[in-house]
């Protein structure tokens, strides 16, 4: 085999360091993708009864309280998942495809096509990810699918930098060389036999990025440019959970939605990386 | 080496140039009309109202044409009028820029200094309880949604306990002091006023953690990082033998060259320091850039959105650029090309 990545470590302390935070990590995370993709078929509690179930605080009968309309806190959290979860999953996945497309490509034939992307790249990571973020959803306005698309446009450039990095690193490898020699095109050397040999950073980056997106997701809806108020969107909720400030029940059990899941991801994607990539820290 | 700072300095103009171009395109190519945020619905009916505040505000003329005028107009400091404020944007953030600073070295200064007793603690006793403790608050420092931590940290410290005052600079009772540097805490002290001095200063404190955390858990994991490296070389060994104490060691002899790894992440918590005081502000009401960015985005007040976002950039670029020149600086064995 001639990738990069190494046999297992198998001393146990180390071994069982990878594999904990993975292993809860993991666990977590289906918790979450489970409750997203099952949600929908509990209903939504009604914000009907109003008079006696305004603002309560957790009681056995509602654990997370009920909020200003009378709705159940944690029913609202589980239906959250519903739009963190599928978010994080989309705009890295764009981000990944966009930003390894465009890496490989800069990285693989370079030239000015590949300048100019990389100065591309340069240009949009001058930004802070929040502010950049905040004025592509400012000027597309409000809405989910909106905030989804300007945290697309500030994470694909971090894939573009990573994936021209590999690409430059495996295309001097023997092998590359060799199929080149055999007669293999551009394209077929590109995606045959540099472009598999990448996905192990890409993969642990990618795993931690699913909860930052999760994060500024939340932050985006939590300042009003994501998700809006009916939505159970974690980020708005809090903001809600904000105006009514002496409830605190009313944002904690979103806000410990979104710490667990982020947790959850930063656990797998450390273990990953333990596991495929020892070298790293 | 000079080389390379050159070409660093040379790349600035340019990438600063792609910069305002992306603010100007983010602030230009809007849905909606941006009329709708200057004018009420009564005044958009009237077309004399409508042509006024048009030419008024540069929007009857073309888009190439407007981009030359931005251009001319952000190389002399003029980010343009904001839509909702009436007033220069230049001047809206030149007011609340202490604010921001204030709280961003305080949080900073939290950052660090904790960070780096942490950092020192878990590696001396590594993979004791004081190491995945350090580990555990640097993980939830970097998961916990800031706006939300400060929230509840509001709740629980100021409101419940009351030890802390709540959101704000100063408590609206107290006369804030004149201003001189435009930090409460440092313009107080200038003019004697303890009162309000411990005032704005109680008003930092809570702030500051919930900002400064996510900071503490990089530079915590960072020094434990370069501090495990460096105990094992020679000259702690030497410097053991000749009988210096544990503390001595870790401070005077590990510590000194495990803090120049360090000074690559200042850079890096930068970046969680701007995200964080947008949030941070939102939440205690702290009359800063971030609350003012937020604000903005919110009325689609374009011309303070496009100023914030360029301000924030130069700012990030800068400590970009600082940072690699003092990495290159302490540690002259680094070769950048």
């Amino acid at each position: 085999m001639i990738s990069g990545t190494r046999p297992l470590r198998l001393r146990p302390p180390a071994f069982l360091g990878a594999r904990l935070p993975l292993a809860i990590g993991l666990g977590v995370i289906l918790f979450w993708v489970l409750a997203a993709l099952t949600v929908q078929f509990w209903p939504l509690d009604p914000p009907l009864d109003m008079v006696g179930r305004r603002l309560k605080p957790p009681s056995a009968e509602h654990w997370l309280g009920t909020d200003a309309l009378g709705r159940d806190v944690l029913s609202r959290t589980l239906h959250g998942a519903r739009f963190s979860i599928p978010i994080a999953v989309v705009v890295v996945a764009a981000a990944v495809a966009l930003g390894g497309f465009l890496g490989a490509i800069a990285g693989f034939f370079g030239g000015l096509l590949g300048a100019a992307i990389m100065r591309l790249v340069d240009v949009t990571l001058a930004f802070p990810p929040i502010l950049l973020a905040m004025a592509v959803a400012a000027s597309l306005g409000p809405g989910l699918e909106n905030a989804a698309i300007a945290m697309i446009v500030v994470w694909w450039p971090l894939y573009a930098r990573l994936v021209r990095a590999q690409v430059l690193e495996v295309r001097e490898r023997e092998h590359v060389e060799a199929a080149v020699a055999a007669g293999a095109g551009p394209m077929r050397v590109l995606l045959r036999h540099v472009l598999p040999l990448c996905w192990t950073p890409v993969l642990v980056n990618a795993t931690m990025d699913f909860g930052q997106v999760v994060l500024l997701a939340a932050s985006l809806s939590f300042i009003g440019l994501g998700a809006t108020p009916p939505t159970p969107e974690w980020g708005a909720m809090i903001s809600d959970g904000a105006k009514y400030f002496y409830h605190w029940w009313i944002a904690f059990g979103p806000g410990m939605a979104i710490l667990i899941v982020v947790l959850g991801f930063n656990f797998a994607g450390d273990g990953l990386r333990d596991l495929l990539d020892p070298r790293t820290e | 080496m000079a080389r390379y700072l050159l070409r660093r300095l040379l790349a600035m103009p340019l990438l600063l140039l792609g910069v305002a171009t992306a603010a100007f395109l983010l602030g230009n190519v809007v849905k909606g009309d941006p009329l709708a945020s200057i004018l009420n619905e009564r005044q958009m009916n009237n077309p004399e109202v409508v042509a006024a505040a048009k030419a008024r505000w540069g929007l009857d003329r073309s888009m190439p044409e407007r981009y030359a005028i931005y251009l001319g107009n952000l190389a002399q400091g003029d980010f343009g009028t904001s839509f909702r404020t009436k007033r220069p944007v230049m001047r809206d953030l030149l007011d609340r820029l202490p604010a921001t600073l204030e709280l961003v070295f305080s949080a900073m200064l939290f950052g660090s200094v904790t960070g780096i007793a942490l950092g020192v603690a878990a590696a001396h006793w590594q993979n004791g309880p004081a190491d995945h403790g350090a580990r555990l608050l640097a993980l939830i420092g970097s998961s916990v949604p800031v706006f939300w931590s400060s929230l509840i940290a509001l709740y629980v410290f100021s409101v419940q306990l009351g030890w802390l005052p709540g959101a704000g600079r100063l408590d609206a009772a107290i006369r804030p002091p004149e201003s001189v540097t435009g930090f409460l805490t440092v313009d107080a002290a200038l003019a004697g006023d303890w009162h309000a001095f411990g005032n704005a200063l109680g008003h930092l404190v809570l702030p500051s953690v919930m900002l400064g955390w996510a900071v503490l858990g990089i530079i915590s994991r960072m020094i434990r990082a370069s501090m495990l490296d460096v105990m094992q070389q020679d000259y702690i060994m030497t410097a053991r033998a000749k009988g210096a104490g544990t503390l001595r060691v870790l401070l005077r002899h590990a510590l000194r060259n495990a803090l120049v790894p360090a000074l690559t992440i200042i850079g890096f918590t930068f970046a969680y320091l701007i995200t964080g005081a947008i949030l941070t502000e939102t939440v205690f009401s702290w009359p800063g850039i971030g609350s003012y960015a937020v604000d903005a985005a919110r009325a689609l007040d374009h011309p303070a959105i496009i100023g914030v976002t360029v301000l924030g950039a130069l700012a990030f670029l800068t400590a970009n650029l600082l940072t690699d020149i003092a990495y290159v600086f302490a540690n002259p064995r680094i070769r950048l090309g």
